[in-house]
């Protein structure tokens, strides 16, 4: 029987795409991470995350709850990290590009409206992306079933390639994701971009 | 606990909307004497509401946010209805429950929290509309209270279903003729603060929120009561405007006019040996600490 493996892919993929868990798409053990599904020693996947970063129109962090709010030592140190990552980002990319930094500050559904030019929402994230016209993004600090959530309404209805900074086991439905994600792992992702500057192609205008 | 324990990473507070800032910097989270005089002073724990133009809801909102003694350790459980719509909008702990499972959830809730933190103090409030409260949630209401849960049960009574549509309910007065219910209310407003004082509520309260001091007043004791002896029971009368065709001005002088002497709102309240015994304690102790403060102001300016 021909059998063909599933990617997890930039969409617009469908209004309700998979759970790419339910596509076979598995988690990495520690050490590794996933590019579109396949499994990777984590160092390639830094590689590839820098790469995506440096070569997208709108580089995007959005950082969630667990890291907004600093419930410990450990929230803020990974907070301090999170904004070290966005301050390299924007030093090493063109002047085309327009790197951003939105929080998640909680999951609550924004009534009347949300205001996506300052933050997103895993019940609506498409609108910040669409907004904002955002073609990269990474979550860090966002509770697992938000995240996912999150990562699957932006696949099913944006063209936006997600990376996940997980600090569990990873995401399936990322195109990208880490696990065990710590401050040193973020600020290693930071000089994977510092070490790429001036090697990969920025985008088209 | 106190206000410390909601902080914003310092690296991300810029990033962070106006309304999170706020809440840190200007909210009532661990202050003692929190209240309504707060409104207007402090950041609210509640944001634009979606609630419509001048409904009493929206009053009777702020002046229990404003009056919980402990928003940082509370847990507030709601159901569907208008007020499910502002629970969004509100920075305190919630869960929203499938409508009529309110009391059911918030004694899972309760019991789970004091198995958790044993020792400290956390608070269980339920808000829900009538329909909630008194139909379709009646069963988990009252084995609630029959099991002598502590937390406090708060009922925004305005006699219909009016998320949808204005459906007949059993708050209803006898012959309202609602928008769903065009033959008119065959039967009596059910009597449910007599019910839960039957049913073993230690503090029973029916009102109106028509005196924002008087709503402070009775959601403190009705939150004390539920945390040191058992079940206790607050309805508010928060009249549908829309339903009742009155423009967004009117909602306060219809609660005034709902709480005459012979009217069914008029000030009710029932409380049990046990609780009295308790609120003279409290009053008592507050009474100590303001003539301290006194007396140490009066040593200051003198
Ligand atoms: C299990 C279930 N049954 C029915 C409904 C439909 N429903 C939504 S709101 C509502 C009435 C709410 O009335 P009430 O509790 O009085 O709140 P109000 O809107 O009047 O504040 C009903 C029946 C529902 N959401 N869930
Ligand atoms: S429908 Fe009635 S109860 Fe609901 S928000 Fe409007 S006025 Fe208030
Ligand atoms: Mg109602």
């Amino acid at each position: 029987m021909k059998t063909t493996r599933y990617e997890v892919l930039p969409g617009p993929e469908h209004f309700l795409p998979p759970a790419a868990a339910s596509m076979g798409i598995r988690l990495p053990d520690p050490g590794q991470a996933h590019i579109h599904g396949r499994i990777v020693p984590e160092e390639e996947a830094m590689e590839a995350a820098a790469r995506q970063f440096l070569s997208a129109k709108v580089p995007t962090i959005f950082p969630g709850p667990l890291v907004l709010w600093a419930w410990n030592e450990k929230a803020a140190q990974k907070a301090k990290a999170v904004r070290e990552l966005y301050e390299t980002i924007k030093e090493c990319v063109t002047p085309a590009q327009r790197p951003m930094l939105i929080p998640m500050p909680d999951y609550r559904p924004k009534y009347p409206k949300i205001n996506p030019e300052i933050e997103i929402n895993p019940n609506h994230p498409n609108l910040t992306i669409w907004h904002n016209k955002i073609d990269t993004c990474m979550f860090v600090g966002v509770h697992c079933h938000q995240a996912n959530l999150s990562l699957k309404i932006i696949r099913g209805g944006t063209n936006c390639y997600t990376i996940a900074m997980c600090a569990q086991a990873g995401h399936e439905d990322a195109m990208l994701s880490f696990r065990d994600a710590t401050a040193e792992k973020i600020l290693r992702l930071a000089e994977w971009v510092k070490k790429l500057k001036g090697s990969v192609k920025p985008p088209e205008e | 606990m106190s206000k410390e324990r909601i902080q914003i990473s310092p690296d991300l507070f810029d990033i962070m909307p106006a309304e999170y800032q706020d809440l840190v910097r200007r909210a009532t989270y661990g202050k003692e004497d929190r209240g309504w005089k707060d409104i207007g002073m402090a950041k609210e724990l509640i944001e634009e509401h979606s609630l419509c133009a001048g409904c009493p809801e929206s009053m009777a909102f702020r002046y229990i946010l404003a009056s919980l003694p402990n928003p940082e350790d509370t847990v507030m459980v709601g159901s569907t209805g208008c007020t499910s719509l502002v629970f969004p909008h509100v920075a305190v702990h919630n869960i929203h429950s499938l409508f009529g499972n309110q009391n059911a959830v918030a004694s899972g809730l309760k019991r789970a929290l004091s198995l958790r933190f044993p020792g400290k103090i956390k608070d269980v409030v339920v808000l829900a509309g009538d329909g909630a409260t008194v139909d379709i949630g009646l069963d988990m209401t009252l084995q609630a209270w029959f099991r002598q849960e502590k937390f406090t049960t708060i009922c925004f009574d305005n006699e219909l279903y009016a998320n949808t549509g204005g459906q007949e309910s059993g708050m209803m007065r006898k012959g309202f003729v609602a928008k769903m219910a065009p033959a008119g209310k065959m039967f009596e407003k059910v009597r449910l603060p007599e019910i839960a004082r039957e049913s073993g509520c230690h503090y029973v309260v029916n009102c109106t929120v028509s005196k924002p001091n008087l709503v402070e007043k009775v959601i403190k004791n009705a939150v004390y009561v539920a945390r040191e002896i058992g079940p206790t029971y607050v309805q508010l009368y928060t009249p549908c405007i829309l339903e009742i065709g009155k423009n967004s001005m009117e909602g306060l002088q219809e609660m005034r006019d709902a709480e005459r002497p012979t009217e069914r709102f008029a000030y009710k309240e029932y409380i049990s040996d046990q609780a009295k015994e308790l609120l003279a304690e409290i009053a008592a102790k507050e009474k100590e600490k303001k003539a301290a403060a006194k007396k140490q102001l009066a040593g200051k300016e003198a």
